[in-house]
């Protein structure tokens, strides 16, 4: 099967005046692996259940492939899904529940056989075909659905936080599994999760969602180096925001005060700047915890942000130092653990280089 | 891919807008029959019973000055309420303890206790109060086994009192009080007993401060069905009860059976409906108040 | 539960109210098997005279047969009406839902004696009362409730996207319902069934005052007899009776503790 392109234009639902989805316009290319990212509330279990038909938009259009869907109803669409807790049916064998697409599509029955047999073996549980669903564990359950939804060869694939109900070690497992599946069969797949650490290792690109709206769509590396928004740098992995007051700037470089802590200087502004701010302006500063340079007082050959180590945090393989500034700012900072190396302790004063390029800057927006 | 029927919103008015739910004219279609049921065996009928209490044929409301004027028809409704609260109180005070043990208690006890409160659930009220008649009668059960026993010397009259009434209905509500106090203790979470002892509170405390006050709305849902249904049951006061345990029911019946005063039947009807009604009407929003212990 | 005397003394009391509560079902048990025509306790000698009496009564039978053909019918009408509305009212779009709800249970609140009296009066001139169709109608109103509270359960704890599922899956609204949502509320519907019947069979107030001559119900001609031919006929039919609801209120009991996944071990 080959994947088939979806796309949305404007689409948009209310609930009375309650917007669910704001309308919103994007592009899923055949055979690329989607993730929809955001909080719970921001509309993307929404936006999937108006692709797969359930629920019905208040305005735009949906198309997949070159046909419009957008008033097909949810039996007619032809595209597969798994739902949050499976939603596999309990009286129905596993293999009863795999043929059901083939049943009510009226698929011969030693081909709906064959087939369903061909589709255990894609989810590796040849010989559960006689099972109830409620024998399974819950990793077995959620290859059924992900067997059911591909049984009848949809181009695309709608996936509403299927990993949610596993444990973290089965769900990392499933997520590479899910991933290669979809490689392999060249399917579409639109994926819905809340878990930004899952979007990021499956995606081919991720749009992040918030309160309705599409915040940024991009691949994995463009959210997490270039977020457009606080939300997105905040949302997608881990990040340091500071609130700032920028000094001066004359074209080619910027210093940036950070209350009685000290000041950052940006020499190459352009990339990392959202907004062109004058002398005066108050910015928020958005850094990668693992882009700060923890250092000794005096130590930095350029401007630092002087501080003292509150919290000093093991997690493997780094260490997560939570530094005080003067003015009260609390900085993560992650330095990758080296057993030789000696590291300051809790107490210790410390100064942070803070690289121009690894900054953003934002102007008074929301977050 | 085969050809396919694409439906178009403008043409299907009040069509879903999700897939949760059925739309207006399919869900419509599902309760019509219903509808045409409770209009044609309940809301016509109960109607028509109303209407003919007033306009008989002109409108008059002296069916209804009539119950107020003779103190016979105010004695009676002052009784039936005086009854069904004596049942609901006995009720609340044995069945509480059982609801409390049910919940408590497991294994073989729980289906032992469970027994006992649905088993008579489950019997049809005719029969229990016909073997109240049983029990109760000159030569019954009790008067026999007190004679035998020598604590008195000639059968004492049982049967026909205000007494049996209520011994009777008691008996016959007692598991619609049980059933709702057990529903709402049994979901009462155990560590909140053991996070009060843990906490310091004794055994007693705990129950005072815990249980008791998480057990409030169902004792408010048992009070409130046995209370409304002790106020219009018939069969059992029709049976075991005598001409001085007249009830409103009783009343209504002895009007409709034997006097054929329909209107007047009428009219009593009237107010025993708009007496449970009010009840209902005010201790629901009672319950609903409840609602914030609402327990997983 | 080691607290000594307290405990014991109120166990003693739970045991006596429970006593209470079952005298009256299992006092009617011995007096159906007495020799004596005249009711007593405890029972002199043993006999099955009065089921004789009962099963070659041909009043008795008329009335028996009268009530199981009701109560059969009302089954049947009460399930159905009753479920396909639980499905509207549980998921469909309804204007004015609640009170469509409340007009469903109205007759479990609304005092039966008054709905007695307002069938007898709109029956009679009908020429309705003691007729089959009347009565189905009277008890399949009064037992629809039944169904709708327990199938309306039943679809609460019934997933919804098992039905999207079935519809992703290529199923239409009929289809879905009939393969995936009908099996998994079947316990429910069952349960409403069984109740819907025990509601008619068991019914004695309404029946009472639309009961005629010729047709009268088990319950009506019970109901005469207690109060001018007090023998331990009675006694019999009461036992029947009970034994009928007990067998299938049981059943229903076990299959439901059988299906609850939390009773599960």
């Amino acid at each position: 099967m080959d994947g088939m392109n979806v796309s949305v234009w404007g689409l948009g639902k209310r609930y009375g005046s309650v917007r669910a989805v704001e309308e919103i316009s994007m592009d899923v290319r055949a055979g690329e692996f989607l993730s929809l990212l955001g909080p719970s509330g921001s509309g993307k279990t929404t936006l999937l259940m108006m692709i797969a038909g359930f629920e019905m938009p208040s305005m735009g259009k949906i198309s997949i492939g070159d046909r419009d869907v957008t008033y097909v109803v949810p039996n007619r669409r032809n595209v597969g899904m798994v739902f949050q807790r499976y939603a596999l049916f309990p009286h129905m064998t596993v293999a009863d529940n795999i043929a059901f697409p083939l049943r009510m599509r009226k698929v011969p029955r030693q081909d709906a056989t064959r087939r369903v047999c061909d589709a255990l073996a894609l989810v590796q549980l040849e010989g559960y075909g006689k099972r109830l669903p409620s024998e399974l564990s819950g990793g077995q359950q959620q290859r059924v659905a992900v067997a059911r939804a591909l049984v009848f060869e949809p181009p695309v694939l709608l996936m509403d936080e299927p990993l949610g109900a596993l444990d973290k070690k089965l769900r990392e497992q499933m997520q590479i599994e899910i991933k290669r599946l979809q490689q392999r069969l060249g399917v579409t797949v639109i994926y819905v999760t809340h878990d930004q650490e899952e979007a990021l290792t499956m995606s081919d690109r991720i749009a992040v969602m918030r309160d309705g709206s599409l915040e940024q769509i991009g691949s994995p590396a463009e959210l997490y180096d270039g977020p457009a928004t606080p939300f997105v740098a905040d949302f997608v992995g881990k990040t340091n925001f500071l609130e700032g007051e920028c000094r001066s700037y004359n074209g080619t470089g910027l210093e940036i005060g950070i209350g009685q802590s000290g000041f950052i200087r940006l020499v190459q502004c352009p990339p990392a700047l959202t907004v062109l701010p004058k002398p005066g302006d108050r910015v928020r500063l958005a850094v990668r915890p693992e882009q700060i340079r923890l250092l000794r007082p005096g130590e930095a050959d350029g401007p630092a942000l002087e501080g003292v180590v509150e919290t000093v945090i093991f997690v493997g393989s780094f260490r997560t130092f939570l530094v005080r500034l003067p003015g009260g700012e609390l900085v993560h900072v992650q330095v990758h653990a080296d057993h030789n190396a000696s590291h300051p302790g809790e107490g210790d004063r410390v100064s942070l280089a803070i690289p121009g390029h690894a900054v953003r800057v934002f102007g008074q927006a929301r977050c | 891919m085969p050809a396919t029927p694409v439906m178009r919103r403008p043409f299907l008015r009040g069509s879903p807008t999700s897939s949760r739910e059925y739309g207006r004219t399919p869900s419509l279609l599902l309760v019509t029959p219903l509808l045409l049921l409770l209009s044609g065996g309940f809301l016509y009928p109960v109607g028509k019973l109303f209407w003919g209490s007033i306009f008989a044929p002109q409108a008059t409301l002296k069916h209804y000055l009539r119950i107020v004027e003779e103190p016979l028809y105010l004695l009676v409704l002052w009784r039936t309420f005086e009854i069904a609260f004596i049942v609901t109180v006995l009720a609340l005070l044995l069945g509480y303890p059982v609801a409390l043990a049910m919940a408590r208690v497991s294994g073989r006890a729980a289906t032992l206790v469970g027994a006992c409160v649905l088993i008579p659930l489950w019997t049809s009220v005719l029969v229990r109060s016909y073997a109240w008649i049983v029990l109760l009668q000159r030569n019954g059960v009790v008067n026999s086994s007190l004679l035998e026993a020598g604590l008195i010397e000639a059968p004492l009259q049982l049967l026909y009192t205000r007494g049996a009434v209520v011994v009777a209905m008691t008996q016959v509500l007692l598991p619609f009080m049980v059933l709702p106090i057990y529903s709402v203790v049994s979901s009462i979470p155990d560590d909140l007993t053991r996070a009060a002892r843990n906490l310091g509170a004794g055994g007693l405390q705990a129950f005072l401060r815990i249980t008791l006050p998480l057990s409030l709305p169902g004792v408010a849902a048992g009070v409130l069905i046995t209370f409304v249904l002790s106020l219009g049951f018939y069969i059992t006061p029709a049976l075991v009860g005598g001409p001085s345990t007249l009830m409103m029911s009783t009343l209504i019946g002895q009007q409709t059976t034997e006097l054929l005063n329909w209107p007047f039947a009428g009219a009593l009807s009237v107010v025993l409906l708009l007496a449970t009604l009010l009840l209902v009407v005010v201790f629901r929003r009672a319950l609903a108040l409840n609602k914030g212990f609402k327990l997983g | 539960m080691r607290n000594g005397p307290a405990v014991v003394v109120a166990a003693l009391a739970i045991g006596l109210i429970l006593f209470f509560l079952l005298l009256p079902t299992l006092i009617v048990v011995p007096m159906s098997i007495g020799t004596s025509p005249y009711i007593e306790f405890p029972p002199h000698g043993l006999t099955y005279k009065w089921y004789e009496a009962y099963f070659s009564d041909p009043d008795w039978m008329a009335a028996t047969w009268f009530s199981v053909r009701i109560a059969v019918a009302t089954t049947i009408s009460a399930t159905v009406i009753g479920t396909l509305a639980a499905v509207a009212l549980v998921r469909g779009r309804l204007p004015g839902k609640e009170f469509l709800q409340a007009l469903t249970l109205a007759p479990l609140i609304v005092p039966h004696i008054v709905i007695a009296v307002a069938l007898y009066l709109f029956f009679a001139p009908l020429g309705l009362v003691g007729n089959f169709y009347g009565f189905v109608i009277a008890h399949s109103m009064l037992a629809v409730p039944y169904v709708v509270i327990t199938v309306s359960a039943a679809l609460q704890r019934f997933d919804a996207n098992l039905e999207l599922a079935a519809l992703n899956c290529g199923a239409t609204r009929i289809q879905a319902f009939f393969h995936i949502v009908l099996p998994n509320i079947v316990p429910g519907v069952a349960a409403g069934a069984v109740f819907a019947f025990l509601a008619s069979f068991d019914e004695a107030t309404v029946a009472f005052f639309i009961s005629g001559v010729e047709g009268k119900t088990i319950t009506r001609k019970m109901f005469e007899d207690i109060d001018f031919n007090l023998t331990p006929v009675i006694a019999a039919v009461s036992t029947v009776l009970t034994l009928v609801s007990l067998v299938l209120m049981s059943t229903i009991e076990i299959a439901r503790r059988r299906s609850d996944p939390d009773r599960r071990g």
